[in-house]
């Protein structure tokens, strides 16, 4: 059985702080690491190769730094790497994004690829079902259990109140939830492994069957007109009145936030 | 010469650092109020193959070496030092003695299951007549046909009773001296092999420390540990390449105590500001990371001699004495810049201070560490 | 693609087991002031089994067209079947926009929609607007894991396709007497290798929350008095679908376990909305919880610290306004 996992390395959003005095992002040393989603996507790929004897490629698109999270994707225990990489890929949208992953992909054979959910840079959840169209495969969002049974996959699909256990034929495409499960450690000597025995390819722009229309700032659809920050908190107001002022006070302001 | 860790030790590196935030951090406190051994980390810590690190693939090990199981012991006791001495005298003491000094079916047998993942060690040298003088070995091991019997007692020892096996030493010819001395191996469980009490202790509350109570005790005659009479030698190189390991352990602690202290400074304000803007803070400060720095590159000079299979009991020596004492003076001064906070438990500066003591002491106090390596500069 | 024979603000309506979610009416208040911008009209897509009752309700709250699938093959969300039947209607209808909820349904449709109609999608927006000069589409959403906003533009494909944050926009007040076409939409569907079966529908069993990850913090301090008052601040919590924290003296006091408490020495929480009642505000309580999204504070003494960072301050007895809170609370949300 081969699964492909998909792969991003993110600034780490929940380290990122505000400068208090412009009110901008400071970038500058915020750690990158591996999405959340995608890492518990990789675990179920392991844990699969564990049960299974499931083959686990792992690629990702990304600049050349994403290498380093590739290596500890190969120390945790996927058997090979491809970096997907060019600067005729950088301000790629979902589109773009999911256009030349699929293209990559479509050199490699595969069972199942297992995308994560979404990424806490972007927060779309776009990508995987993206790709799973450009492929022409089913996706399953949202998966909170996965098992494997003889050419399809069974996954229970998650829904705000419900979930729906799915049946879906190989080759399929899923996006898996944090909550899927929690990724292993690398151990050491797995890690020496990774650097020293285990090889990560590279593909530029030649490499990627994709058109020229479909990639980067020119093949995406949707364009960033301007970003900025969330305003600033204003100094709080503070009232002393009676209790039902008070209480007719504050459910006002909750409304006014959408908090009710 | 290059001091900087390159990219897989800067990954191992990482690699101890989450695992020591996300799974020994939260338990620091509760385990050192409660004198409680960690066995939940103890397990996790095998499933990862951490009590496994420098031991060669082949006996299920992990194939690293001695650096990286040294950053592997700094980056837990930054934020545990008992979790950081039961991963040090587990590796370096027992497991360490076996692989150095073992036959390969006693490789097979007792090293095997303890760098896999399936069982802890200790080392029991330490009597209540033989501490720094520790060729004054009471306890006894006399051949009966084919079995040693043992008498007597070892006290302080770490991971005792939690442990599954033991490397002990014992006077086989007492006329003889230092030359008298023997090692064995010998597993929990034994007729006649018994654990005092868990003592109370001043710091790294966790960590179990007990007596080995020996009453003709029955062990078969392929456990002895290297050969007849050469146990002293064991023990001395043994206590060499776990200073390396304490010395990690104390580099951890002042660099957990420092990472604290730097981030209190930060946050608490008086006089209108916080106290990081005041110089004596900063001098203090500059001065803790120089030491602490001084001591680190000590530490890695020894694991690297190690590495390099070149002699290195001075710089063992040289690495655990200095690092032991910007241990105890970094997080005295910690304590001491949290002001009264620092006293307060729940500000755990005043925990890694108490744990910092036991490094000038355990496996060689650091007058013997004097005594090593003026002997050497001497010669 | 002509981009000029785009027009209309279409929406989808999610439909749940037969009941329409709330993000759908939300969405058809927000496309009606798009479409006033941009001189056109509001049709609803609604696609389900067994859901042709639904068509009038969502004329009631503003549609001025509704476009229905009634097929077996929709009865239960799936992608591929879904996917089929909107990208038929988007073919024939060529909206200039189309709006879904940002919902498990809403996140995992749109995409393959976009995917398979080659065009702009853009995710989670809270704000959506025409800009006067440009007629251009604005799609603002917040990135980088919340810390920044993003306006995005989608200039050169149709339709535009946008996914909205449920709970931000306004659905229109209901009326009956609205009138509004209702067109049924013949498709018949295709099963394809992008299909999967359902085996079975599973209704959610609720689970713990830490207070970590809760989005309403209803938080209680020394000034609660005594244990039993944690009763007062559990039903706000339970009124706002939240959970209950305390400061560190209360823990000391022994009225909650440590796992509730917020600051230096317990756990750092940012929730959408804190309440804090009858904490004073020490420094290491504030260090604890002060980057929540929107403090309000209740105190006796109105030199508390906790006012310094509160966004709303309410110098009063906290055992008077929480219960009487917590009733018109209540009360808003039978509305």
């Amino acid at each position: 059985m081969k699964i492909i996992v998909c792969i991003k390395q993110v600034p780490d959003t929940t380290e990122v702080r505000l400068d208090p005095k412009t009110g901008t992002l400071i970038r500058e040393g915020v750690p990158s690491i591996m999405n959340p989603d995608d890492k518990s996507g990789l675990e179920a790929a392991l844990r699969l190769k564990d049960e299974h004897g499931a083959h686990v490629s792992v690629i990702s698109m990304g600049p050349p730094q994403a290498k380093e999270m590739l290596r500890e994707a190969l120390a945790m225990g996927a058997d090979e790497a491809y970096l997907v990489t060019d600067r005729a890929f950088a301000a790629s949208d979902t589109w773009a994004t999911s256009s030349i992953l699929a293209a990559a992909i479509s050199k490699l054979d595969y069972d199942l690829i297992i995308t994560g959910r979404q990424a806490i840079d972007g927060d779309t959840a776009q990508v995987g079902p993206e790709m799973a169209e450009h492929l022409g495969i089913p996706n399953v969002s949202y998966a909170e259990e996965i098992q494997l049974e003889e050419g399809s996959i069974l996954v229970k699909r998650q829904f705000e109140d419900f979930s729906h256990m799915v049946r879906a034929k190989f080759p399929a495409l899923i996006t898996a939830l944090g909550e899927l499960n929690t990724p292993r450690y690398m151990t050491p000597g797995a890690i020496f492994d990774a650097w020293s025995n285990k090889e990560i390819t590279e593909w530029n722009r030649a490499d990627v069957p994709v058109e020229d229309s479909n990639i980067g700032y020119r093949g995406s659809p949707t364009r960033v007109a301007k970003s900025f920050p969330k305003t600033m908190k204003s100094p709080g107001m503070k009232i002393e009145e009676g209790v039902e002022e008070s209480v007719e006070f504050i459910l006002d302001k909750l409304k006014e936030k959408y908090l009710l | 010469m290059d001091f900087s860790l390159t990219n897989e030790y800067a990954m191992a590196q990482k690699l101890f650092r989450d695992f020591a935030q996300n799974e020994v951090a939260p338990l620091a406190e509760e385990v050192d109020e409660n004198h409680r051994f960690p066995s939940e980390t103890v397990a996790l810590m095998q499933k990862y193959g951490f009590l496994g690190i420098p031991f060669a693939k082949e006996y299920g090990g992990q194939g690293c070496d001695y650096l990286t199981y040294a950053l592997a012991v700094e980056e837990i006791s930054k934020v545990c030092a008992t979790t950081g001495v039961i991963l040090s005298a587990h590796t370096s003491l027992c497991a360490g003695a076996i692989n150095n000094w073992g036959t390969e079916e006693q490789k097979q047998k007792f090293l095997r299951p303890l760098v896999d993942g399936s069982k802890l060690g200790a080392f029991g040298l330490t009597e209540p007549e033989a501490g720094t003088d520790a060729a004054g070995q009471q306890t006894k091991a006399v051949l009966d046909g084919d079995e040693w019997v043992i008498t007597g007692n070892k006290i302080f020892i770490t991971n005792a009773g939690e442990a599954d096996t033991y490397v002990i030493f014992a006077m086989t010819d007492k006329s003889a001296g230092t030359r008298g001395i023997t090692a064995f191996i010998i597993e929990k469980g034994t007729p006649g092999f018994e654990f005092g009490i868990n003592e109370k202790k001043m710091g790294i509350r966790g960590s179990a420390t007990r007596e080995l109570i020996f009453r003709d005790c029955r062990i078969p005659k392929d456990q002895l540990l290297g050969q007849e009479g050469k146990g002293f030698g064991v023990a001395m190189s043994t206590l060499d390449d776990g200073r390396i390991g304490i010395a990690a352990q104390a580099l951890g602690i002042a660099g957990g105590a420092l990472d604290k202290v730097v981030a209190y400074v930060k946050e608490r304000k008086q006089f209108g500001r916080p106290i990081s803007a005041f110089q004596n803070t900063q001098f203090k400060l500059a001065e803790m990371k120089i030491e602490l720095e001084a001591a680190r590159y000590l530490v890695y000079l020894a694991a690297s001699k190690y590495d390099k299979r070149e002699k290195h009991s001075v710089e063992a020596a040289m690495a655990k004495l200095k690092a032991s004492r910007v241990a105890s003076y970094v997080t005295n001064l910690a304590v001491q810049l949290h002001g009264g906070y620092g006293y307060i438990q729940d500000y755990e500066v005043e925990r890694m201070m108490r744990d910092a003591k036991i490094t000038e002491i355990y496996e060689g106090t650091s007058e013997v560490m004097l005594m090593v390596v003026s002997a050497a500069l001497l010669k | 693609m002509n981009i000029e024979d785009y027009k209309g603000v279409f929406t989808f309506a999610q439909q749940v087991h037969g009941e329409l979610s709330n993000v759908s009416l939300e969405l058809i208040g927000k496309a009606r002031d798009l479409a006033a911008d941009l001189e056109t009209n509001v049709s609803v897509v609604l696609l389900g089994h067994q859901i042709g009752h639904l068509a009038k309700e969502l004329v009631a709250f503003g549609a001025d067209r509704v476009i229905v699938i009634d097929d077996p093959v929709l009865d239960e969300y799936r992608t591929e079947p879904y996917t089929q039947g909107l990208t038929a209607i988007i073919d024939a209808y060529k909206p200039e926009i189309v709006l879904f909820g940002a919902t498990a349904i809403g996140r995992d449709l749109a995409p393959r929609v976009a995917g398979r109609v080659h065009t702009g999608l853009t995710a989670d927006c809270t704000s959506l607007d025409i800009d006067p000069e440009k007629k251009e589409f604005r799609m603002t959403r917040p990135a980088f894991g919340g810390n920044v906003m993003a306006t995005i533009i989608c200039p050169e494909f149709r339709p535009a396709m946008a996914t909205v944050r449920p709970g931000v926009m306004v659905k229109e007040l209901r009326d009956d007497q609205r009138e509004g076409e209702i067109v049924t939409f013949d498709y018949t569907f295709v099963e394809n290798q992008a299909y999967f079966q359902i085996e079975e529908v599973i209704k959610k069993v609720s689970h713990k929350i830490d207070i970590t990850e809760a989005k309403v913090l209803v938080s209680g301090g020394r000034g609660l008095g005594d244990a039993n008052c944690f009763d007062l601040l559990q039903g706000l919590a339970d009124a706002l679908g939240g959970e209950v924290s305390c400061s560190r003296a209360v823990v000391d006091a022994g009225w909650l376990p440590k796992e509730h408490q917020v600051g230096q020495t317990g756990k750092t929480v940012r929730p959408q909305l804190y309440i804090a009642c009858g904490i004073s505000g020490a420094i290491q309580h504030l260090a604890g919880m002060e980057e929540a999204d929107y403090i309000v504070a209740i105190n006796k003494d109105p030199d508390a610290p906790i006012f310094n960072v509160a966004d709303v301050g309410i110098v009063g007895d906290l055992h008077r306004i929480v219960p009487l809170l917590t009733e018109k609370i209540l009360a808003e949300k039978e509305k």
